[in-house]
């Protein structure tokens, strides 16, 4: 009994002569969306080895995770890819939250297949016929005699409200889709099933030597049926908005950041953020309108 | 003097563990209550007939929100008792060898690794289904994927197996010698003995380990979430990808604005999961007393 006392005793001084080890200040806490959450991370620690004295911890979770965070007040920052709904807005206000949004990167969704479908390309409301379950079969579009197997996200995601949205036309997704619980597990089912379909983020796509994943194909998306179809790692399509799936990545905060929370996000907009976005496949936000709302939004 | 420091000692100590009980029954009310309390709210807007035969859940539609768990209760079902049905002859198969036919060095070994296998984290195992038995499933069943019922129902099963091993074992292993040695002096022969003197000796110990077996499948989220691949629709058998309660709740309860319909649905979720498991429990019990009664 006695020892257990002194083995408790002794453990928890080590314990405490840890405790200032770790770095002082408040740490920022950044929550939200999966198909950021990679990115973030590495966003974090570039600006960890640049700015002693900084601490930031991302966690995933989710775009709605994220805001529901922030508006509950457990992080700091949300990341999201989809906007702010009206109900979490009003919800933020009754709760004293009054949110700030800032563009951080751009993301063109990229819709993928496993590399034996020889499909190359679909029409927005091809892809949107998929997801509500009206094409169950892919010898509907081609020659390629396989069920369609769906792989979306869940209802936390942003992406899957996002597509919803803009994919599906605020219809209900079919009830067969496998909701999967991130970007990488969807990717991890479309390798292995030759009649998969899902959406991932663009950053995504690419392996550790920044070439596209072996065993997947991604597909060109047009506007109109025969219209001209584009990929979504094709950055001019993405500027120009040609390629149609494209959307804003968001970090949003409570009120106008503060200290270490501003550092952050004004490093992160800046050219070193804007290299590591772009270094993880994801699209810069360039000098346009987003930077004029960024600016706004820091003020 | 000391008698009566001895007597107060005996006296904290009483209350001690009286203390201890009743904060265990204190927390089993607080749940329910909190339950009970959070989930009635969600039935001024849902009828509780529609919600629990409607098949169709879509609180996010965009179209008409709908609450029918149906299909997440038959889900669970299908799952864990597709795990049970794996794990119990299983469990007990492996519990009599090591009770009765192991040499005692493979004992000494094998015991360890089975206790050991409960220690496996469930994200662990749920990213064995995604990568590993999944694409096992498809390419036996030919299904393209194999995120499906099975797939949970095999890994439940893998986690259930210790619990219901190592239990029904230490039940098989305290049956007296001397029933065992009357057996085997009568002339029935070791299988004899054991299938027809030592399991029903061991009878109230093993349906325990199935019932705790049961109770970790039923309430498992992590694994079945990762492999089972969470489609909303009704199951139409061991193939189909489906989503339990657990996953259900565990999805929507991270995003889900506070104090709204969704939200109080999703604790009736939890109050149906609760009112399950306690089923569970309850017949065991009776049916442990049942047998109890019979054998004095």
């Amino acid at each position: 009994m006695k020892k257990i006392v002194i083995a408790a005793i002794a453990a928890l001084a080590l314990l405490g002569s840890l405790l200032p080890a770790m770095p002082a200040g408040k740490m920022i806490q950044v929550k939200g969306s999966d198909t950021m959450v990679n990115l973030v991370q590495i966003l974090a620690e570039e600006y960890m080895g640049k700015t002693p004295g900084a601490a930031i911890a991302v966690l995933g979770g989710g775009s709605g995770t994220g805001i529901t965070g922030l508006i509950n007040q457990t992080c700091d920052i949300a990341d999201h890819s989809r906007e702010w709904k009206q109900k979490e807005i009003d919800q933020a206000w009754e709760k004293g939250v009054s949110p700030r949004q800032f563009v951080v990167a751009v993301d063109g969704l990229s819709i993928i297949v496993n590399e034996k479908n020889p499909i190359d390309q679909l029409t927005m409301a091809q892809v949107g016929a998929l997801y509500r379950g009206e094409i169950k079969n892919w010898k509907t579009l081609g020659l390629y005699d396989k069920p369609v197997s769906l792989y979306g996200r869940q209802s936390n995601s942003g992406t899957y409200v996002f597509m919803q949205e803009h994919v599906l036309g605020n219809k209900n997704y079919s009830a067969d889709m496998k909701e999967m619980n991130g970007n990488a597990q969807i990717i991890e089912g479309i390798l292995q099933d030759e009649g998969a379909v899902g959406y991932v983020g663009v950053g995504y796509l690419y392996d550790e030597n920044r070439r596209i994943r072996k065993g997947l194909k991604v597909l060109k998306i047009s506007k109109e049926p025969n219209g001209r179809g584009f990929l979504p790692m094709d950055k001019a399509a993405v500027d120009s908005g040609d390629y149609p799936v494209s959307r804003p990545l968001y970090m949003s905060t409570n009120g106008k950041p503060k200290s270490d929370v501003d550092r952050f996000l004004r490093w992160t907009v800046g050219p070193e953020g804007q290299a590591v976005v772009e270094r993880e496949g994801f699209f810069t936000i360039g000098e346009g309108k987003s930077k004029a709302e960024n600016d706004k939004a820091f003020k | 003097m000391r008698t009566t420091g001895r007597n107060l000692r005996e006296a904290a100590i009483k209350a001690f563990f009286f203390a201890c009980g009743i904060a265990a029954v204190l927390v089993l009310v607080g749940v329910f209550l909190t339950l009970v309390a959070t989930a009635i709210p969600a039935f001024r807007e849902i009828k509780i007939g529609e919600f629990l035969t409607k098949t169709a859940w879509d609180p996010t539609s965009p179209e008409k929100l709908e609450y029918g768990i149906l299909s997440m209760l038959v889900s669970t079902l299908l799952v864990t008792g597709g795990a049970l049905l794996l794990a119990v002859p299983i469990g007990i198969g492996v519990a009599a060898y090591l009770s009765d036919v192991a040499h005692w060095r493979a004992r000494e070994v094998l015991k360890p690794v089975v206790e050991v296998l409960a220690a496996i984290p469930s994200v662990v195992i749920g990213f064995l289904g995604l990568v590993l038995v999944g694409p096992l499933l498809a390419k036996i069943f030919h299904t393209g994927n194999g995120l499906n019922a099975l797939n949970g129902s095999l890994l439940l099963a893998v986690m259930a197996l210790p619990t219901i091993i190592s239990i029904s074992e230490d039940s098989l292993s305290a049956v007296p010698k001397a029933y065992n040695e009357a057996s085997l002096a009568l002339g029935a022969s070791r299988w004899q003995t054991l299938v027809r003197v030592k399991l029903p000796a061991g009878l109230s110990g093993i349906i325990a380990a199935v019932m705790l077996g049961l109770g970790r499948a039923i309430g498992e989220t992590m694994t079945v979430l990762m492999a089972t691949g969470n489609a909303r629709a009704f199951p139409h058998g061991l193939l189909s990808s489906v989503r339990t309660m657990t996953a259900g709740i565990a999805i929507e309860l991270g995003e889900v604005p506070y104090y709204t319909t969704h939200y109080y649905a999703l604790f009736a979720i939890g109050l149906v999961l609760f009112i399950m498991t306690f089923a569970v429990n309850l017949i065991a019990d009776i049916v442990l007393h049942k047998y109890q009664e019979r054998e004095r």
